[in-house]
């Protein structure tokens, strides 16, 4: 990490890609705090939304569009949209303010704190070598390959995984229905 | 353009500001928003160490597709589980759901 911070160019730090980048983590580590410090749970849910969609630019930045518009859709469509259902089915939950001891937040924080460092230290062991021009524009992938990749049954490709999906995704369905139901004698 | 270490810098604080969301939140439904930003913090992972080291293979892209999917299913049945709770014990706080059988 050092060697990599004493060779920064500071002149061609300024550049579209870099401010975009610097942008969107900004966003991405704000929001983030901010939806697990906000008291009110609706305004969590919020600030969630605003970092989900900006984890989005951050795909679009490495040119992989189609994880981005699966990470809107998905994400920001339709799991953001069950939670603020949950939140507003809950009486009070989404105005009522939550309040967390100063022991909890120290040693949660601490601990969050601690394993940060860990990982950063044990990120700085290893210099990751990136293949040149990994976020060009041009370099994008095709819907094509995604679609073999997702369907095909060579070697690297997931068909299998790709069915256990959708068989995962039924029984999420039924399970669900079946949990969220009432019973007869409530 | 932009190194591998600024991406991993980023997901690793997202993931311990998740983590530190789980400790800190007493509602089952603040728990399960600090899971999605963990979740969200693994993605950017796997998407970017595909992007950045195999550049030709699918296998992060892929993968992360398939965490965004479990998410998906995991965030309804939770969330199920946890209206199931408060119309059973009128509650959805960790310290005061403590009873399996009422």
């Amino acid at each position: 990490m050092a060697e990599y911070l004493t060779s920064i160019d500071f002149a061609g730090l300024f550049t579209a890609d870099n401010i975009v980048f610097f942008i969107l983590s900004a966003v991405i580590l704000v929001c983030g705090f901010m939806s697990v410090a906000s008291t009110k749970l609706l305004r969590a849910a919020t600030y969630l939304f605003f970092t989900l969609f900006a984890v989005a630019g951050l795909y679009l930045t490495l040119s992989y569009e189609f994880i981005a518009a699966v990470q809107l859709s998905v994400y920001a469509g339709g799991i953001l949209v069950l939670l603020i259902f949950a939140i507003m089915l809950v009486k009070n939950l989404g105005t009522d303010t939550e309040t967390i001891s100063y022991v909890n937040k120290t040693i949660a924080g601490l601990s969050a704190l601690a394993g940060t460092v860990f990982a950063f230290i044990t990120m700085s062991k290893f210099r990751f070598i990136s293949s040149e021009g990994a976020n060009d524009a041009a370099a994008k992938v095709d819907m094509e390959m995604v679609g073999q990749t997702l369907m095909g049954t060579d070697r690297y490709q997931y068909l299998l995984a790709f069915e256990a999906v959708s068989i995962l995704l039924l029984a999420c369905i039924v399970g669900s229905i079946v949990i969220a139901t009432k019973s007869k004698e409530d | 353009m932009i190194p591998v270490e600024a991406y991993l810098v980023v997901s690793t604080l997202l993931f311990f500001i998740g983590v530190y969301g789980f400790l800190v939140r007493k509602n089952l439904i603040g728990i399960l928003m600090a899971v999605e930003l963990i979740l969200n913090a693994v993605n950017i992972n796997f998407v970017v160490f595909n992007r950045f080291l195999y550049p030709d293979h699918l296998e992060g892209y892929i993968y992360s597709l398939f965490v965004i999917v479990v998410a998906a299913a995991e965030t309804a049945i939770a969330i199920s589980i946890i209206i199931n709770v408060y119309r059973k014990l009128k509650d959805v706080r960790v310290d005061s759901i403590n009873e399996l059988k009422n």
